[in-house]
């Protein structure tokens, strides 16, 4: 894994490929169950994939309690680069992040790919749009983030007390993030319309932490926004599928958007 | 040695309706408030009893449970400040990180201090796992929450000249100006719930008392040798007034009578854990490590080994014997002469402690047998205890 510092910030960092710029901002967890998928990806575009400040082996300096923290020190992170024309996706808490770049400065992102996207709230005060993971049983959490959990699950007592650890300050550090309020920025929608980019929102058709419905209030909610679903996937497609989300970018990205 | 008692106010008729958990997702309809009136009548009458007995008083608080039906700390002792005229009262206590408001707690615990003429001890307290939903406060911030709150408390209650800023990085006013101002000058003793020597070092540096639960005759030395350590170090007198042991305790006329009671107050620690798994752990409330270890195991051995004998062995809470909860030095129990010598073996292996927190009410002891327990004890044992300390 490589290392990507941005000022005094150090995090570590995927990278590969060539060509186009490709930033992905990961979700709040199973990060290392991406390999596909970027792999996929790097075979197109030149990849990179930080890991947020206070995941894995990213430090968090202590200033950073909010969404709004990380969406500034990704601009930063393009602007230091010169990267321009990028290429920005992100999944889950990761597309709630890339958001929060979008509605801030479009000025170095080309293209904006949101895969089982949070950081909106849509519904009234007694609807959860997103399910609160914190309270769910292990395995209906499982249940509702994968299609088949049993291929994708990780087998944790395998895992070394390294490994084991990276994966606690990962869902810790999501915690921090987004647990009030909860994996969403109130203020959010009312600024959607900044969001001037052409998008694909990408849905896992069997996502029960935040279901395709959701999905396609996001995509209406945004300017230029196209909807398309995966088909036996839950919440992270890119993980059950990811030759097939990375072939819905790549028509995306090429594609000719009026 | 001063004696406390504690009960947690159980509303133990839901109980057998629980199932698998007895915190957090349990529906409020297995409340039945006529039942709960009698009971906090009771529960407040055996800490009314405690005034003429010579014991104190101590109060905690949990949320969204039928363990503990005490859900706000300070209102049993509210009623209390005025109902008991001597013994002092320690609420164990106020979870200031997951309460919203600092100064509400400044203003409560310096009202009751005032209405007892300065019998309050005011705890503060860091709260168990599952008392993180019922709040929604951020499990990754809460000992910085705890801490900023502690802070502020103390200056609230410390501050007399009017009202002072305070912007934090949790909590935020611009005019803090708490009245009453407390009876007891600075302000109440502080006291802080430990379960590890970490904890216990940070209360050490600070000068709070330490009430030390559920650890037993394996986990207390530790905790009480890191607290002594860091009261060496930093130039803090280290006596035994700083350091308090919570115990089970039933005593009788027979020993048979005794541990009759204390297997009926062991129904506290047999319920008291039954919480469903996904609460156990709430992301960033343990260290990465303790985390990692959850994850590896299931979260089975997150809490496992919590409760060992002497000689080591792992103990089940939800099965433990009373002879387990003596061996475990989780329970004193027996005759008067019993329970002074399980006390005094406890008391010698740890090093001594000032106070001893007396779970004399817990699970399904009832009135009478509360005030049998509270009443014996206190002629019995209590007067032996002065020699200690």
């Amino acid at each position: 894994m490589h290392r990507t510092e941005i000022g005094d910030i150090s995090l570590e960092t995927l990278t590969a490929g060539d060509g186009r710029p490709l930033l992905f901002l990961h979700g709040g967890d199973y990060f290392a169950q991406h390999r596909d998928f970027f792999e996929s990806l790097a075979r197109r575009w030149r990849v990179m994939a930080p890991r947020h400040p206070g995941f894995g082996g990213s430090e968090r300096p202590d200033g950073f309690r909010t969404v709004h923290d990380l969406a500034y020190l990704y601009l930063d992170l393009l602007d230091r680069r010169d990267l321009r024309d990028v290429v920005l996706v992100g999944s889950s808490f990761g597309g709630w992040i890339a958001l929060e770049m979008c509605v801030r400065c479009l000025q170095r992102i080309g293209r904006l790919v949101l895969i089982d996207s949070v950081g909106v709230k849509f519904g009234g005060r007694e609807e959860r749009d997103i399910a609160d993971i914190y309270a769910l049983p292990s395995g209906e959490h499982l249940r509702r983030t994968f299609f088949n959990p049993a291929r994708i699950a990780p087998d944790y007592s395998a895992f070394s007390d390294e490994e084991a650890a990276s994966i606690a300050r990962d869902r810790a550090a999501t915690a921090l993030y987004g647990w009030r309020p909860y994996m969403h920025n109130p203020g959010l929608l009312q600024w959607l319309h900044r969001v001037r980019v052409p998008t694909l929102v990408v849905w896992g058709e069997k996502d029960g932490i935040v279901g395709p419905g959701y999905g396609e209030k996001l995509c209406l909610s945004l300017p230029d926004a196209r909807f398309e679903l995966i088909r036996q996937a839950g919440h992270y497609p890119q993980i059950e599928r990811p030759d097939e989300v990375a072939d819905a970018v790549e028509r995306f990205v090429r594609a000719e958007v009026l | 040695m001063k004696v406390w008692h504690f009960s947690e106010m159980a509303y133990h008729p839901a109980w057998p309706e629980l199932g698998e958990s007895y915190r957090v997702i349990i529906p409020s309809r297995l409340y039945d408030p006529k039942i709960g009136a009698d009971l906090y009548d009771r529960y407040l009458d055996e800490w009314a009893l405690c005034d003429e007995l010579g014991i104190n008083i101590m109060t905690n608080e949990h949320h969204a449970t039928a363990t503990c039906a005490d859900s706000v700390c300070t209102i049993p002792m509210a009623i209390l400040a005025r109902e008991t005229k001597k013994v002092r009262l320690l609420a164990l206590g106020m979870p200031i990180g997951n309460r919203n408001d600092p100064i509400r707690v400044a203003e409560e615990y310096a009202t009751i201090d005032v209405i007892s003429r300065g019998r309050l001890e005011m705890g503060f307290v860091k709260g168990v796992p599952f008392e993180i939903p019922p709040a929604n406060t951020n499990p990754a911030e809460l000992m910085e929450r705890f801490w900023e709150a502690h802070d502020l408390i103390l200056k609230a209650m410390t501050s007399h000249d009017g009202p002072f800023n305070w912007e934090g990085t949790h909590f935020h006013y611009r005019q803090v100006n708490v009245w009453p101002r407390p009876w007891q000058q600075p302000h109440p003793p502080v006291w802080m719930p430990v379960g590890s020597p970490g904890s216990a070092s940070e209360a050490a540096a600070r000068g709070m008392t330490i009430g030390v639960l559920n650890t037993g005759w394996v986990r207390t030395p530790a905790i009480y040798q890191a607290y002594r350590k860091t009261a060496a170090e930093t130039g803090r007198p280290v006596t035994l007034d700083k350091l308090a042991y919570m115990a089970l305790i039933g005593v009788g006329d027979t020993r048979e009578e005794g541990w009759r009671r204390a297997d009926q107050i062991l129904g506290y620690s047999r319920t008291s854990g039954i919480v469903a798994p996904q609460f156990m752990n709430p992301p960033g409330y343990a260290s990465d490590a303790q985390s990692a270890q959850a994850l590896k195991t299931s979260g089975a051995g997150f809490r496992a080994g919590r409760i060992q004998s002497r000689a080591g062995r792992n103990i089940d809470p939800r099965t433990m014997s009373v002879a387990d909860a003596i061996d475990a030095g989780l329970v004193f129990a027996g005759t008067p002469d019993d329970v002074y010598g399980q006390l005094l073996a406890f008391y010698d292996h740890v090093g001594g402690f000032a106070h001893l927190l007396m779970m004399g009410q817990g699970g399904l002891l009832d009135h009478k047998e509360t005030v049998a327990n509270l009443t014996l004890f206190s002629r019995e044992v209590l007067p032996r205890l002065s020699e200690l300390a």
